[in-house]
């Protein structure tokens, strides 16, 4: 079964978010890096700009399949995880901590009241589980 | 809640893919395992020891009769009247226009033909070559009762030795032998997906369970393991094997696809589309099946564009990270004039204008098939 962390906030689309004062870290769940599995590229395509909830952060290629990070947040993409470049399988092997994708300066730390808390997360992901 | 088709067939070895924790996914209408521990790592084991897959999905058809022969020469494209006895050949089965019905595996057997082709494509070739037959020919689609695996890897042969009845080392490269295994009445031969060393072993579904945990404790010095479906296309992809479905299909023929060296077009008889694929060879076809190695990081998937100087030239058939080379590596069409090996042609990766050059096959050079 995947790890849920209790602290944390979780989007649809399989997004964590930490936060911090106003700055959100971004990353994927437990579950999103076992389901895209062998992760070998993150690409933060809005690094710098100003967005809003649910849209496109960046790119996820795994072997299999590419798929889009969405922003479980508005606000500023004020920083992108560099290390990933070299060693993607981080995302993999350590999600919620060193496997972190962005950071956002967020506009209204209220918006996070609109996601799901770890117990609604989890039975999201247990009904797309594969069986 | 049960969330997949309910009416998913399951192979001989499903209760084993469960017990080693594979990750299944409907493929060719059967719940097989598209991954276990991760498809890097799978693909990683059969390049330098030993994996297995199940490929019990592909389809078995059975061709008898004083007339086989003729049939299977008039439907395929290769020469089926070359094969000694326990020889096999890779083919292509073809439409009148040249597109391709399927690529198969045809073997010689002592008594019949063993015609092997995609899972998704067994009912449609069924039915194709169904349409086709006659004189004295019987067909036999045997799929159900039998199951089939692919033992690959460099450690292959050593670790199938210690449960076959018959000395191995002088089986062929595309060479069949009857013989037991573990006990197990079966038909071994020297053909795989992957570039690598290695066997398919056939064996009647019943006993296939028992073939299977044979196999895992003779590897298990080699580090054994099993191997889903997305390596299997990793391995594959790094040879510039075809897939159908990605890569050949009925509105590609064998010639663009780089496959005339199974298309014998000096066969005076000729075959089902002879006539077409003729003219496609002398008049050289319009593109070509090439492989594109990407220059940055960037990933080209199936469908992707390809540009040269801004025009469209192509289209990406398959693509992914190769864990060999570690970089991107993908298979497409490309127009002929840009075709040839050093072109630098451009790639739309979802908006994102990525360089990458046409590279001779195969991407990885160091297989150890022999």
């Amino acid at each position: 079964m995947a790890n849920i962390p209790n602290d944390l906030k979780y989007a649809k689309t399989h997004e964590w978010v930490r936060l911090e004062g106003d700055i959100a870290t971004i990353g994927i769940t437990d579950f999103a890096q076992g389901e895209l599995s062998d992760i070998v590229y993150v690409e933060i395509t809005a690094l710098g700009k100003t967005i809003k909830r649910d849209d496109p952060l960046g790119t996820i290629e795994a072997v299999k399949a590419v798929s889009d990070l969405y922003s479980p947040v508005s606000g500023q993409v004020i920083t992108a995880n560099d290390t990933l470049k070299d060693s993607p399988a981080t995302v993999n092997k350590d999600p919620y901590g060193e496997g972190w994708m962005a950071k956002i300066k967020v506009a209204d730390p209220s918006e996070l009241n609109g996601l799901l808390d770890a117990t609604a997360y989890a039975e999201l992901a247990s009904r797309s589980a594969h069986h | 809640m049960i969330d997949y088709a309910p009416m998913l067939k399951l192979t001989a070895f499903h209760d084993r893919h469960l017990a080693a924790g594979g990750r299944m996914v409907d493929f060719a209408g059967y719940d097989l395992p598209v991954q276990f521990h991760g498809i890097i790592a799978e693909h990683v084991r059969v390049r330098t020891t030993v994996g297995v897959f199940d490929v019990s999905h592909m389809g078995r058809i059975e061709v008898r009769g004083k007339d086989g022969l003729a049939f299977i020469s008039r439907m395929t494209t290769n020469d089926a009247g070359k094969l000694a006895v326990n020889q096999a050949q890779y083919s292509v089965l073809c439409y009148p226009d040249g597109g391709i019905v399927d690529d198969l595996v045809v073997y010689r057997l002592p008594g019949h033909y063993l015609l092997v082709v995609n899972g998704a494509n067994n009912t449609k070739d069924t039915a194709w070559l169904r349409e086709h037959l006659s004189g004295d020919v019987q067909m036999d689609n045997v799929t159900d009762a039998t199951a089939q695996l692919a033992v690959q890897g460099p450690k292959a042969e050593a670790a199938m030795q210690k449960v076959c009845s018959i000395p191995l080392s002088p089986v062929g490269f595309y060479w069949a032998a009857p013989c037991e295994v573990a006990g197990v009445k079966a038909l071994i031969s020297r053909t795989g997906y992957t570039g690598e060393d290695g066997f398919e072993v056939y064996m009647p579904a019943a006993d296939a369970g028992k073939v299977w945990d044979a196999i895992f404790i003779a590897g298990k010095e080699f580090d054994i393991e099993p191997i889903g479906l997305g390596a299997r296309d990793t391995l594959r992809m790094e040879m510039k094997m075809a897939l159908y479905g990605n890569d050949i299909d009925k509105t590609t023929n064998p010639i663009e696809a780089g496959l005339s060296w199974v298309v014998a077009l000096d066969r005076p008889e000729g075959f089902i589309g002879s006539d077409v694929l003729k003219r496609v060879e002398a008049e050289k076809p319009a593109r070509r099946l090439v492989c594109l190695e990407m220059q940055d990081r960037s990933i080209a998937r199936p469908h992707y564009p390809i540009l040269a100087q801004g025009q469209p030239v192509g289209m990406v058939t398959s693509g992914t990270m190769s864990p060999s080379l570690n970089k991107g590596i993908a298979l497409g069409y490309v127009k002929r004039e840009s075709a040839k090996a050093g072109t630098e042609v451009q790639i739309d990766v979802r908006g994102h204008s990525a360089t990458a050059v046409i590279v001779k096959p195969p991407f990885y050079k160091h297989g150890s098939r022999k």
